[in-house]
């Protein structure tokens, strides 16, 4: 990890109301990674994905993206920088009055200069990359939850983005269709490999995923680590995490054996 | 202890105002920004925001222009004929119709029909994180969804308007010339000598300004729904906002007629 982060998050502070929910962060993500941040539900994971694309201010604190400070830059400057950026939402966040076609194609007709018949030719390969492609006249409220987040990866991919952003990919979805999106993952980081960073509770399967992982517990990032030596750590918080989401459901071993 | 809760309260309510009138001033200034900024828009979208807040209002304007203008007739009638003018009901319709209650009723029924629409569609956008998905695309909002809202509407507004007063002076037509055996002759000479172009421009201005405060007013607090005091999230909060945006519009336009017509006459 000699080269410069991609994304660098620097002594991030930020307090909603009463609640102090980032009390510090620091993390580094690089390029062409995958970074999972785990963590128990309402400790700011989310937060820390919505600071890096400037949806948020911090109180205190850098969030830098190529070495720049989203928070002190120009409106053009950030619009530049989130060119690069894909997003999945935790609900999809898809334009329920378009069809899924107009969804995927909405951001290279508002972007680009592509003809509509050149956008049709990508739009219709990210929607068969997605095994969507008989899906694209249907609105969002048609579509069952996994089908809806494989629309807004499909959206997020359109662009061809560098760094993509995953909020809770999984979550309200069943076995198959986590897996499903995991394969879906897979297979386009790396046709496109882009960097990603994952918001996730679905620990362990997310580690498969993952070239880091960390550990969002008690306002800061504990550790940023290889799956392998996350689940090997000596630091408490991260030892405390995997003995409650990976170590024996029973309190007896005899009865898991 | 009382007096401190009660300065206390006082003064959070007078920040919370201050603040939400401050940021419905910079919103009005980033849409209109936004609506010369280059580049220019695809002419669906705003085909698309007239079609919904124009051509989906004519019915109901049809329908309240023509009992606006038959009421009109009816009353104007009735008082004319103390003073053996009937003669003037043409007129005095007309220039009702024109100078105040067109614009004013347009403005009002528009924002029942249209203004609450924008404003809910905005607030679940901003509540389904439509709008921070748009803004993660390096899409601007106000480029995209805002300035086609604001630019139809300025549009529609006064078409609207003119569509009110043409059916309600038809309406009063057939009341006074129909029903009360005016002469017909008299009705459109009375109009055709008493309407000057002031009359109207009044009228273009006021419709002009009122489709401008229905689009700010519902657009505003449709996308600061989140920033609202008791909790804007969910369809109740969507909801909540969506009346408390109606009511905003009607008072404004209500306050800025008086102003307008000051300012004119």
């Amino acid at each position: 990890m000699n080269k410069e982060p991609t994304i660098q998050l620097i002594d991030v502070n930020k307090t909603f109301g009463t609640q102090h929910v980032l009390k510090g962060v620091n993390l580094s993500i690089y390029e062409g990674k995958t970074i999972v941040i785990v963590g128990e539900s309402g400790q700011g994971k989310s937060s820390i994905i919505k600071h890096i694309l400037g949806l948020i201010k911090p109180d205190s604190g850098k969030v830098l993206v190529y070495g720049k400070d989203v928070n002190r830059i120009s409106k053009k400057e950030l619009k530049d920088i989130r060119s690069n950026f894909g997003v999945l939402f935790q609900n999809a966040a898809l334009f329920d009055s378009m069809t899924v076609f107009d969804n995927v194609a909405l951001p290279l007709r508002e972007r680009t200069s592509k003809s509509e018949q050149e956008i049709s030719a990508i739009v219709n390969e990210k929607l068969e990359m997605m095994d969507l492609h008989e899906s694209n006249e249907k609105f969002p409220a048609q579509l069952s939850g996994g089908m809806r987040k494989r629309v807004g990866l499909a959206r997020a991919l359109a662009l061809n983005p560098k760094i993509v952003f995953f909020d809770e990919p999984t979550t309200g979805l069943d076995v198959a269709k986590s897996n499903e999106i995991y394969r879906v993952f897979f297979r386009t980081q790396s046709k496109l490999g882009y960097t990603a960073v994952i918001v996730s509770h679905d620990v362990p399967k997310i580690f498969k995923l993952a070239d880091y992982v960390a550990l969002m517990s008690e306002g800061v990032i504990q550790d940023s680590l290889s799956p392998e030596d996350f689940q090997t750590s000596d630091n408490p918080a991260i030892s405390d995490f995997v003995e409650k989401t990976m170590g024996r459901i029973y309190e007896s071993g005899q009865v898991e054996g | 202890m009382f007096l401190l809760r009660f300065s206390e309260t006082l003064g959070s309510h007078f920040l919370y105002y201050v603040n939400q009138a401050g940021r419905m001033g910079i919103f009005l200034f980033l849409v209109i920004f936004n609506m010369f900024k280059l580049p220019y828009y695809k002419i669906s979208n705003i085909t698309k925001q007239i079609y919904s807040i124009g051509t989906l209002s004519i019915f109901v304007i049809i329908f309240t222009g023509a009992f606006t203008g038959m009421v009109l007739a009816l009353q104007g009638y009735t008082t004319l004929r103390k003073f053996s003018s009937e003669g003037l009901l043409g007129s005095a319709v007309a220039l009702g119709l024109i100078r105040e209650l067109g614009p004013v009723l347009t403005a009002l029924m528009v924002t029942g029909r249209a203004g609450s629409a924008i404003c809910a569609e905005i607030g679940i956008m901003r509540n389904s994180e439509q709008i921070d998905a748009l803004e993660c695309m390096a899409i601007d909002p106000y480029k995209y969804i805002l300035a086609p809202k604001f630019i139809a509407a300025i549009i529609s507004m006064p078409l609207l308007n003119a569509i009110f007063n043409v059916v309600g002076i038809f309406g009063g037509y057939a009341i006074g010339v129909g029903l009360l055996g005016l002469n017909k002759g008299a009705y459109f000479y009375s109009m055709y000598k008493d309407v000057e172009f002031n009359d109207i421009y009044m009228g273009l201005v006021k419709s002009f300004c009122f489709g401008l405060i229905m689009v700010w007013t519902c657009s505003a607090k449709g996308y600061f729904v989140h920033l609202e005091r008791n909790g804007g999230f969910g369809a109740e909060g969507v909801s909540r906002v969506t009346t408390s945006a109606v009511v905003l519009s009607s008072v404004s336009i209500l306050v800025f007629d008086y102003f307008i017509t000051s300012l004119l006459l």
